[in-house]
């Protein structure tokens, strides 16, 4: 099974509340990782992100999950800015010892 | 306190007037200016608005403004954020195009709402707009998270048409970055706080390399890149110290971002009159403003540098739908 959620829909077209990102983690990526789902995170429609957001959106689900969590999470929709706001979170998490 | 705004003080220009605010008395603020023109970043408008917070209304003393520019001081609402009665009229005119006045922000729905509204105010491209509420986002957000400012980020920038740059101040009264960085790392000074601040993957709220699951102390690197990027100026004072991000010569193509803030080209020092809290000026110039995804690109880049040498092993890419 697999959940979408929307983005734009919870932090509007520029996703910098990093509240929001942390609510979103924690009550939908988290609980649907844990029941063994997969995750389409959607941004279609949001034109930008802080690196902040994305971080507190991702970060701790690589770090609890581990890496091949990735396996599990897609991102749909996203435009240059979004992809690239994406890889830097994902590549410095990787960084870990 | 006293503090004396002179004939100018932007950021290339802005350490003599730092040098100059004379922090004796806390509890007083005595305010005196350039009997002919006053022009000044934003950064020490909010500085002073800061000041008016911390002081009592009737400890603050505010030399009646003569200079020919003192309606944008009024404008800018400066004495508003003082309490004091200015005794200058103006037309409000709507600030469409030229400004964001003084602003104090203290919380996550306050900050997302001045971001969406101070678009419109603007009449900037998006492409220009971007790197603003990046900037202003990421800095506010600072506040909130690490000052423990009782009084919030006062915020407040002016679009300069004719340079077509526009100039952003934030300030907090809080604990300052040495006494922030110091909760994960140690800096024995002012400076060495504010170099490990900028310096990415340093946060104050741990030393785990990746951060904590809200913080990963990428925001500072990140706009000191930009204004680097864009050969504009960034400035940071806090505690006794002011680094100074200073201007790339507009004929140089290739520019490097460093992760150590003192290999870029800068001027710092740390003998200024201590600021309880933390300012930050930055200018970004609309003309020279590059794409923010070829920024992030650069900063992508310099970041895995910097950090494949360290960790030599494949990365599992995000998958895009």
């Amino acid at each position: 099974m697999t959940i979408e959620i929307n983005i734009f829909n919870k932090a509007g077209n520029f996703a910098e509340n990093k509240d929001v990102a942390k609510e979103i983690r924690i009550t939908e990526i988290m609980p649907a990782l844990n029941k063994g789902e997969d995750v389409v995170i959607n941004f279609d429609k949001v034109d930008s992100a802080t690196q902040s957001f994305m971080h507190a959106l991702l970060s701790d689900v690589i770090r609890t999950q581990g890496i091949d969590v990735l396996d599990k999470i897609r991102f749909k929709s996203c435009n240059e800015i979004i992809q690239k706001i994406i890889r830097i979170v994902i590549d410095y998490m990787q960084q870990e010892d | 306190m006293k503090i004396h705004l002179p004939n100018s003080a932007f950021l290339g220009n802005i350490d003599p007037f730092l040098r100059s605010f004379d922090t004796s008395d806390a509890e007083k603020l005595i305010i005196t200016a350039n009997k002919d023109w006053i022009s000044v970043h934003p950064m020490v408008l909010t500085m002073l608005a800061s000041l008016g917070r911390k002081v009592k209304r009737e400890n603050i003393h505010c030399e009646k403004f003569e200079a020919k520019s003192k309606h944008y001081f009024e404008r800018m609402g400066l004495f508003r954020f003082l309490g004091i009665e200015s005794g200058i009229s103006i037309k409000e005119h709507e600030a469409a195009g030229r400004f964001i006045p003084l602003t104090k922000i203290q919380n996550s729905n306050e900050l997302h709402s001045f971001i969406t509204d101070m678009i419109p105010i603007l009449h900037l491209e998006p492409k220009q707009v971007e790197p603003i509420r990046y900037i202003i986002s990421e800095l506010v957000r600072n506040v909130f998270e690490h000052s423990e400012s009782k009084n919030g980020a006062i915020v407040c920038a002016q679009l300069y048409k004719k340079h077509n740059v526009i100039r952003i101040g934030v300030a907090d009264t809080g604990v300052g970055i040495k006494t922030t960085i110091n909760k994960s790392y140690r800096a024995d000074t002012d400076m060495e706080a504010i170099k490990l601040a900028l310096t990415p993957g340093v946060t104050g709220t741990t030393r785990l390399p990746g951060g904590t699951p809200e913080n990963a102390g990428m925001g500072l690197f990140f706009i000191k890149s930009m204004a680097k990027i864009n050969k504009d100026f960034f400035v940071i004072y806090s505690g006794n110290a002011m680094y100074k991000l200073l201007r790339i010569p507009k004929d140089k193509n290739h520019i490097r971002l460093n992760s150590n803030p003192f290999e870029d080209r800068h001027s710092k020092d740390e003998d200024y009159p201590y600021w309880e809290g933390t300012i930050v000026g930055i200018d970004i110039s609309l003309d020279r403003n590059k794409r923010i995804d070829e920024l992030l690109e650069m900063i992508r880049k310099v970041y895995q540098k910097e950090t494949s040498e360290r960790k030599k092993k494949i990365f599992k890419k995000p998958r895009f739908i």
